[in-house]
């Protein structure tokens, strides 16, 4: 078992909470994990990306080969593109639709949208509008790793348990909050890929 | 044993409190920064009294290290690979005086410049100084290399260099832990003029580091990090340094390399392995993540008969970290192919965050000094770098720590009238201060622009060495009360602040304005905190 994932996004957006996830789950099905993240100056507003590798064997590089990676995670639609060229060809492209704007620049939304329609292979999905639905407009970030679920190899409910043990300091609420919104984007990918 | 997720830069600070050190000294520089927090934040560090002392700069810092090594305690000392230039006084001189207790000078490398205005490579300076280098392939050999290398340090009275890259610096693996073990008493040297470095002392220690190189070859051709890997086709030889290695091994998914593989991580380089790679292949190619310190010796200046490939023919590029992709390519293996980025895409440079007050300065700045046109500030290096690049373009310089007051006043002194410096407040203690007194020593007329939001931001928030004390230490200098101006960096404010700027830029002597404001992130943090503690008490 191997996958291969870049989780994208801003400086600020917390793309390493969905790490941390994805992290606790692997380690607790006693799988190999190597994580590496961006620190430093992009984190003020810049793209990042951390690229998270599980295997069930021991894993070398901390970098994913060029054209190797499963999946893309992206917390904001444009960055998801950005990292194009470390998707393999049968990999997966996950991604909040709603954009990150602090940039003059920024494309057309629709075009960047099309842009990720033009994948066989893609989840897009209106996190923060689903998240504020459900009063829970912190937890974008657990919508898109619902959606990203199906596709990560690892067992759903050891998903659950990781979010119960990470934010079970801040109680009850919090972590059933997360729960619903890592449901809410389960559901919304099953029904998308069928 | 327990097993953790840590970072690199984590697995270095948890080796270090279980290998007992007594306290670890530091500048913040990424991608160091996070050895030092981890130590500062430990809970067991506490428990054992293991302190994390956020130094003025990194020469403090080693300095602070070689003392409490002289106390005979294990001691570490972090920093960024430019942060070594600064500490390289008290680096070099320290293998001259050699230690007492355990001493690791860990510097964090960044090639690629992810963070960084350079991507010098800090063997040289373990080359240099003469003393061993450990380069640890991953996070597991992070930790247990400092166990190791403090072992190293104290067997041959020498303090001990750790060069990482940010690859492994910033990133996460399973790391187990050894047995810890207890702090080392207080105990003098031995001789108590081993560091009293007077000529005739220092001739004999400097004799006795020369003397003891053999052995330390003779370490690394022992050491359990370097690895000697036969393989059956004997065409070609590959030599990896560092993580290296494990690029070379995401390229043979069956972990079987055909070709004999030499591993290195312990410097000086053993010299038999690479003799024996060099003779029983018909070429050998070297793989070093930072410069081509190795190949270049083993190509020789007169590139000698071997046949060597690596960074100095373009079999690999001159610049630029590794990754599986450059190592596969290099070995002639076919590298899948990649669609290209979207053109859709466009940059998204990082930026000062909503709110910053540094926004509120350069607007401010910018206006006043409109009328004298561009192309005259002299800037240094922290967030407030960002204002290089649009919408603001308010600055024209940044080079190295300290460096804006400094270049500010050769500039004026070259007549560039006026001149202005901008400098953070963790910077102007690191090391803008000197610079201060040499202008005002000389009367040179600058604007001296010390931006204080009270902590070290732009490498997450450390403790700034600065904070209260910025006009204190300008006036403590001699800067005339009557230019140095405290200014509150607020839209409101706009008007009043372009004024103070425009009377100083105006002024043929020093002048100093320090707007103010603490960092948003920071006081953002402090207010999370603070509802937290209050909801908790209700």
């Amino acid at each position: 078992m191997k996958k291969d994932i870049i989780l994208g996004g801003v400086g600020g957006q917390g793309i390493l909470s969905i790490a941390a996830v994805i992290g606790y789950a692997a380690i607790d099905m006693g799988l190999f994990i190597k994580q590496a993240e961006v620190h430093g100056m992009s984190q003020r507003g810049g793209d990042v990306q951390s690229n998270l590798r599980i295997s069930d064997r021991e894993i070398f590089s901390d970098l994913i080969p060029q054209g190797k990676a499963d999946l893309i995670i992206s917390v904001e639609p444009m960055e998801s593109l950005r990292y194009i060229p470390m998707l393999s060809p049968d990999g997966w492209l996950i991604t909040n639709s709603e954009p990150f704007i602090n940039i003059p620049n920024y494309p057309e939304l629709e075009k960047i949208h099309n842009e990720i329609r033009s994948f066989p292979r893609h989840v897009l999905i209106e996190a923060d509008k689903m998240a504020k639905e459900i009063n829970a407009a912190k937890s974008a970030n657990m919508i898109i790793l619902g959606a990203s679920s199906p596709f990560l190899g690892i067992e759903f409910e050891k998903l659950e348990n990781a979010i119960k043990a990470i934010f079970g300091k801040k109680g009850d609420d919090v972590i059933q909050t997360n729960l619903n919104a890592l449901n809410l984007g389960r559901e919304f990918a099953l029904k998308h890929i069928k | 044993m327990q097993k953790l997720m840590l970072l690199g830069d984590e697995a270095i600070a948890q080796g270090a409190i279980d290998a007992g050190i007594t306290g670890i000294y530091a500048y913040p520089g990424t991608p160091s920064t996070e050895i030092t927090e981890y130590v500062e934040h430990s809970r067991e560090a506490k428990e054992k009294n293991i302190k994390a002392y956020w130094a003025a700069n990194e020469k403090t810092a080693v300095e602070g290290a070689i003392g409490m090594a002289y106390a005979g305690r294990r001691t570490m000392a972090c920093m960024k690979h430019v942060g070594l230039n600064v500490a390289a006084d008290a680096f070099i001189n320290s293998a001259i005086t050699g230690t007492n207790g355990g001493m690791i000078v860990v510097a964090a490398d960044d090639p690629s410049m992810h963070s960084s205005q350079n991507e010098q490579d800090s063997r040289f300076y373990g080359k240099f100084s003469l003393l061993p280098i450990l380069e640890p392939t991953n996070q597991q050999e992070a930790y247990d290399m400092v166990h190791y290398g403090f072992e190293l340090s104290e067997k041959y009275h020498l303090p001990v260099l750790m060069r990482i890259t940010t690859r492994l610096a910033h990133s996460r693996s399973g790391v187990v832990r050894k047995e810890s073990r207890d702090q080392n008493t207080m105990q003098l040297p031995k001789d108590l003029r081993q560091y009293i470095l007077l000529p005739a002392i220092a001739r004999t220690r400097y004799k006795g580091l020369l003397n003891v190189q053999k052995d330390l070859i003779t370490e690394g051709e022992n050491s359990p990090y370097n690895k000697y890997i036969d393989g059956a086709d004997k065409k070609l030889g590959i030599i990896t340094f560092g993580i290296a290695f494990n690029y070379l091994m995401e390229n043979f998914p069956d972990r079987v390399v055909p070709y004999p593989v030499l591993k290195i991580s312990q410097y000086p380089a053993p010299r038999k392995m690479i003799e024996k790679i060099c003779k029983e292949c018909d070429e050998v190619i070297v793989f070093e993540e930072g410069a081509p310190m190795i190949e270049e010796l083993l190509r020789g200046y007169l590139n000698n008969s071997l046949k060597i490939k690596g960074r100095l023919d373009d079999t690999l590029p001159r610049d630029g970290e590794l990754n599986p992709n450059i190592v596969g390519a290099a070995l002639g293996l076919e590298i899948s192919k990649s669609a290209a980025i979207p053109s859709i895409v466009v940059g998204r440079p990082p930026s000062l965050c909503e709110g910053c007050s540094h926004i509120d300065t350069y607007l401010a700045l910018n206006e006043a000094i409109a009328p004298y046109g561009k192309g005259r500030v002299f800037a240094d290096i922290g967030c407030y770098t960002l204002g290089a690049l649009p919408p603001f373009e308010a600055i024209n310089s940044c080079v190295d720590m300290g460096a804006s007051i400094t270049m500010a006043k050769g500039a004026s002194n070259a007549g560039l009238l006026p001149s202005v410096a901008v400098i953070g407040d963790s910077t102007f203690t690191h090391s803008g201060m000197t610079g201060l007194l040499d202008c005002v020593n000389d009367k040179t007329p600058v604007t001296v622009v010390i931006l204080d939001n009270s902590i070290t931001a732009m490498t997450g928030g450390q403790k700034s060495a600065a904070t209260g004390k910025v006009a204190d230490i300008c006036k403590g200098l001699g800067v005339e009360p009557e230019h140095l101006h405290i200014i509150k960096p607020l839209r409101k404010n706009h008007e009043e602040n372009v004024q103070i700027f425009k009377n100083e830029l105006e002024y043929q002597g020093v002048s100093v304005i320090i707007p103010t404001r603490e960092c948003i992130v920071s006081l953002n943090k402090r207010m999370r905190e603070k509802f937290k503690e209050k909801k908790a008490a209700v």
